[in-house]
């Protein structure tokens, strides 16, 4: 119990630094990508305390409201996530809190927020299905890995198997790695709003969010940022310490793909989009589904 | 808050350039100049922004659109007009639908001169504005103005 409230305490102070310090890096990379200088890594800090001191502008009441609920279930998923709780429980959490983003934009009624709701719905039916996926997948590898034992979904039952999960789903952690491009807000897929000033859609779902409420949304994602990548670490861990370190370089490798991505690729439009993430989604992860289910049922077959 | 000094965000309006200054504050961003190495970022939004940079003189049509963009900036705000078209109305004055420099429909803080404005005279009126943001920072906080509730917000 002292654990988790520990482990809870230190995810609520430290994520937002980490997540905070990745995009500063994800900028400085970016820039020296594009033969920029670039900011100090520090810069997100610097910009989350300018707009704190903005003015608040909104057109109604809810919308602050809202973000807060949006940054509170995101703080809950990765706080559930890092005291090793339910795997499904924690990518739940992470859909509610996007239903509430979704929701505080769409409580203004502005043309340009409304285009960016609606690609954000878009963008969450690419990336729901794979996160589903990645917890069933968690599930059937720990029924694999340790046999014997219970099927778990929990994660702290995952870390401890001994063999990595990657082992038996690589098809998932593709496509788990190809939706974190939507859920960074990365292009080929920042339809609903971008990091970038050439947005076509203004700033699409933050268009309406000014000062501290802006301020919300981009602590949320440095949240949900430390969790996703966490996720991706949660594919390399196994009850070897060392594996810790190896997921640690893998996590940095991700990042950088993302960044790399993101600076060498157009917007795609939204049907390309679904298209695109649908394919993979089929072709990687259920590949893979189906071979772990069959795999697992041959071997009960001979065992 | 020594914050503001490094993240000013800017959001640009073309209100009647000849695109002579559009392009130089798009030069601006490019890799020779990179504003962004000061944290300035060319935002598309007047919600987040904090500098409203307009070039050209403004027009019959467009001066609502200027002021309504105006309306759309949290205080603080500092408005440039870059190049002689939005200080004074420039060559394009005597038109018969030119209403003159930006000053005409909205308050302007900095005027930064040139045909068209040097990059360099861009950055420079910007880190003006910064000094100029401030000061107007510290006396919303004095008259207690911009925070959550505030009860022009409860009119809804
Ligand atoms: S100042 Fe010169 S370059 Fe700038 S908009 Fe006017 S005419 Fe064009």
């Amino acid at each position: 119990m002292i654990r988790s409230m520990i482990i809870i305490i230190g995810f609520i102070v430290l994520a937002p630094f980490i997540g905070g310090l990745l995009e500063g890096i994800d900028r400085k990379i970016s820039a020296r990508m594009q033969r920029r200088v670039g900011p100090p890594i520090t810069q997100p800090f610097m910009d989350v305390a300018k707009l704190f001191n903005k003015e608040f502008l909104s057109v109604n009441k809810q919308q602050l409201f809202l973000l807060l609920a949006h940054l509170f279930f995101v703080v809950f998923a990765g706080s559930m996530f890092f005291i090793g709780s339910d795997l499904l429980m924690v990518f739940f959490s992470l859909s509610t809190a996007a239903m509430f983003m979704v929701m505080a934009a769409s409580s203004t009624h502005t043309p340009y927020t409304g285009v960016g709701t609606m690609r954000e719905l878009m963008q969450m039916m690419c990336c729901e299905p794979m996160e589903l996926l990645t917890a069933v997948g968690f599930y059937l590898a720990s029924g694999m890995a340790k046999t014997g034992i219970e099927k778990s979904f929990l994660v702290s039952d995952l870390i401890h198997s001994n063999v990595s999960a990657i082992m038996y789903l690589p098809g998932f952690f593709i496509g788990f790695v190809f939706i974190l491009t939507i859920k960074f807000r990365k292009s080929p897929f920042d339809l609903s709003t971008s990091h970038h000033a050439h947005q076509e859609v203004v700033k699409g779902i933050t268009a309406e969010f000014s000062g501290g409420a802006y301020a919300i949304t981009e602590i949320a994602e440095w949240y949900e940022e430390v969790m996703l990548l966490a996720v991706v670490g949660l594919f390399i861990v196994n009850s070897n310490p060392i594996s810790y370190l190896v997921a640690a370089l893998v996590v940095i490798f991700v990042y950088f793909l993302e960044i790399l991505i993101d600076n060498t690729s157009a917007r795609v439009k939204w049907d390309l989009m679904f298209k695109i993430t649908w394919g993979v989604i089929i072709v990687f992860g259920g590949i893979n589904l189906f071979l772990l289910e069959n795999v697992s049922s041959f071997m009960k077959f001979f065992q | 808050m020594k914050s503001f000094h490094k993240s000013p965000w800017l959001i640009h309006y073309d209100a009647s350039s000849c695109n002579g200054c559009d392009i130089e504050v798009l030069a601006c961003t490019m890799p020779r100049f990179d504003v962004e190495r000061f944290g300035i970022i060319n935002t598309g939004n007047p919600m987040h922004a904090d500098i409203f940079c307009v070039t050209g003189g403004v027009n019959d049509q467009n001066k609502d659109v200027v002021k309504q963009i105006y309306d759309q900036i949290p205080e603080p705000k500092v408005v440039l007009a870059i190049g002689t078209c939005a200080c004074t109305g420039g060559i394009f004055k005597e038109c018969y639908n030119i209403l003159g420099g930006v000053d005409q429909v909205i308050p302007v803080d900095v005027y930064v001169p040139g045909c068209a404005a040097r990059p360099e005279s861009i950055i420079d009126g910007v880190v003006k504005a910064l000094s100029l943001y401030q000061e107007k920072h510290e006396k919303m906080v004095k008259e207690g103005r911009g925070l959550p509730e505030d009860p022009a917000l409860d009119e809804d």
